[in-house]
């Protein structure tokens, strides 16, 4: 396979006049086990892209599906050695859907910035999103990093200003995330227009695909994102569904993650076919 | 007294950096307002106004100068060193908070932030908070952890008096901590109008420079009456420590005088061999959380673990990131007590000076009760008296076992 999964996944969406559909799941969650089954369904169920968080007990920028996924992971008892093991098995079957970590430095720190790229190359992660690692304290990852060969993908909000986008988009590769709603995820949705407006905004001035997450929980409205957007990134609405199935103790849970990723990807997939007819 | 070519009170470097600790480790949303405040700040500070407005309310509604006191009774019993108090504890609220937060709620004012929110551990801090939004007419939300909310409800119905919407954390181990990232979770949802008074010398730069130099004012206070005094400086400093601020305050001012001991007294618990415990320099390792790397209360795979002590001002696994570094160069030496320990220095201030003092700082007497008597009698000691204790008094009995 080729070194980036990446710009082959982007280039092959924007061949095809899509838009991506990003999930993200947190890894362990309810516990391993269906953790990697729902993993290993979701490119047949239409992930172009997937996000696999690493737990961490103190998620300060998620709302509280992620936070509630964090913790059942944690309690299942998830490490980042184990979350790494699951991306090498599911890489045995599958070598194109590219895979990007997020989550929060502190276990990263404590697993060790060099041998956490390492392992993470080896297992056949593409990049990471780093949450309270902005850019002027990335200098203790990068270069683990990029010696890699893995992206670390930037953020850019609502909050980032003609003034502030430089640098946040200095450095940044793989592709842009554009946080649509300032706040946590899984919080209200932002209105279309104006996510059109901040996506034509940075388009102008980056040739990264932009991914638009935070906020997006129904095919609609994936649909009205993916018609402006590269990428739309769906989480706390598949993490909300995963914590419902354990609630009750499901045993369909990787199933039920595929119907709900079909939907959304039949819409983001179709979204600029619908608007154009 | 010998300038040191390097001066130890120099730092933050300009990225908000003490050696490795410090920094801005937020969500990107909030970069944009924490330059914009670290902006704010610089004005300010160079600004005679806006000290004009600080010094005017820390004396007239704050009550400073607060006191330093010589506890005679107190170093009597002990039978060494000569033990003063500095009395924040008379501070309007009842605790050193204050100082910061009317620091903060002028600078709030200034880059037009219209709402407040903030986080409490003991409640000595959102008491504070909610006392200065009331004084300037601004909402306020405070978020507090609902372990916390149970034993210290006095503070939580203050709070409720002054106007402040209490909100119960659910999450985590449901003290300081958790309040914490529940305010992170407000300030980054309401960026554009929203003012985070943060408690401690702790968070993303520039907070643990700002907290630390509204709280300065404790130590300049201090060495201005110790010199008044004695007509010399103090041969130790203590002070309890769970972020840190009151610590930092009274230190600050002394850190170049190479004569003067320091020691802050974190909180350990049931015991630093118990897991239960508060004391992230003796028990933990370097790490990022709530915006600043610092020395944490950790597992081995990065998680945070869960701090205790009898003080909820002390349950923190954390600690502000220049005490993180003044541990690591050792111009800081630092000691812990247990809830016990910190409970007889309780007992013991009450019984030999008639003062009932908060938790927090009897973890700092209880240290004193240890050193002083291996002190000369011609010897000086300054102890922070960071808080009073009419908040502690169910715990206090609780632990005691008085049913009231």
């Amino acid at each position: 396979m080729s070194a980036d999964r990446l710009s082959a996944r982007f280039a092959a969406c924007a061949a095809a006049n899509r838009a991506a559909l990003v999930t993200f799941v947190t890894a362990g969650d309810p516990d391993l086990a269906t953790s990697a089954e729902i993993l290993a369904a979701l490119p047949a169920a239409g992930a172009d892209v997937i996000e696999i968080g690493m737990p961490f007990t103190d998620p300060m920028a998620d709302g509280p599906a992620i936070q509630r996924g964090n913790l059942r992971s944690l309690a299942a008892g998830t490490t980042l050695r184990k979350v790494l093991a699951m991306v090498r098995d599911f890489r045995a079957s599958d070598d194109a859907t590219p895979i990007v970590l997020m989550g929060y430095f502190n276990p990263i720190l404590a697993f060790g910035p060099e041998r956490f790229a390492t392992e993470a190359k080896a297992a056949g992660i593409d990049g990471c999103i780093v949450v309270d690692l902005p850019p002027e304290e990335a200098g203790e990852l990068v270069p683990a990093l990029t010696s890699h060969g893995l992206h670390l993908v930037r953020l850019a909000t609502p909050t980032s200003d003609a003034q502030r986008l430089p640098a946040v988009l200095s450095g940044a590769s793989g592709f842009l995330y554009y946080v649509a709603v300032a706040g946590v995820t899984g919080a209200n949705s932002a209105a279309a227009t104006d996510v059109a407006t901040a996506v034509a905004r940075l388009k102008a001035a980056t040739d990264l695909p932009i991914a638009v997450g935070f906020g997006v929980r129904t095919p609609e409205q994936a649909a009205a994102i993916a018609a402006h957007a590269d990428a739309v990134v769906v989480g706390s609405a598949i993490v909300d569904a995963i914590g419902a199935a354990a609630e009750e103790r499901a045993n369909d849970i990787p199933a039920r993650v595929s119907a709900q990723v079909a939907a959304l990807a039949r819409a983001v997939h179709n979204a600029r076919q619908e608007k154009a007819a | 007294m010998n300038a040191p070519t390097t001066s130890l009170r120099a730092g933050p470097d300009a990225n908000g950096h003490f050696g490795q600790f410090g920094g801005r480790y937020v969500a990107e949303t909030l970069m944009p307002l924490i330059l914009d405040l670290e902006k704010a700040y610089t004005e300010a500070k160079a600004d005679p106004a806006f000290h004009a407005e600080l010094d005017d309310l820390l004396k007239h509604y704050v009550g400073r100068p607060s006191p330093l006191y010589f506890a005679e009774r107190l170093t009597a019993e002990l039978g060494g060193a000569k033990v003063y108090l500095k009395r924040d504890e008379l501070n309007h609220t009842g605790a050193h908070k204050i100082n910061n937060c009317i620091g903060q709620i002028l600078l709030a004012r200034r880059m037009g932030k219209t709402r407040i929110i903030a986080e409490t551990g003991a409640g000595q801090h959102g008491v504070a908070t909610a006392t200065v939004a009331a004084r300037f007419g601004l909402p306020c939300t405070i978020y507090m952890g609902a372990r916390d909310i149970e034993r210290q409800a006095p503070n939580v119905f203050r709070m409720k008096l002054l106007g402040a919407e209490v909100k119960a954390v659910e999450s985590g181990s449901r003290t300081l901590k958790d309040a914490m990232n529940e305010a992170l979770r407000d300030w980054v949802t309401n960026v554009h109008d929203t003012f985070y008074i943060i408690g401690t010398a702790a968070g993303p730069h520039p907070y643990p420079e700002l907290v630390r130099d509204f709280q300065t004012v404790i130590g300049k206070e201090a060495r201005a009456q110790i010199l008044e005094r004695e007509g010399r400086l103090p041969d130790l400093l203590v002070a309890s420590i769970g972020g840190g601020s009151n610590a930092i305050g009274l230190f600050h001012p002394f850190l170049d005088d190479d004569g003067v001991r320091i020691v802050g007294i974190e909180a350990s618990g049931k015991g630093l061999d118990t897991h239960e415990h508060a004391a992230s320099l003796a028990g933990g390792r370097a790490g990022v959380l709530h915006g600043n790397k610092t020395m944490l209360l950790q597992d081995e795979d990065g998680q945070i673990t869960e701090a205790h002590s009898i003080s909820a001002g002390l349950d923190y696994p954390g600690i502000g990131p220049e005490h993180a570094w003044l541990h690591a160069i050792g111009r800081v030496e630092y000691q812990s007590a247990t809830d016990s320990d910190a409970l007889e220095g309780f007992k013991l201030l009450c019984r030999t000076e008639g003062i009932i003092p908060a938790l927090e700082p009897s973890h700092a007497l209880a240290a004193v009760a240890r050193i002083a008597p291996t002190m000369g009698k011609d010897q000086i000691i300054i102890a922070n008296l960071c808080g009073r204790g009419d908040k502690d008094i169910f715990t206090v009995a609780a632990a005691l076992g008085v049913v009231m």
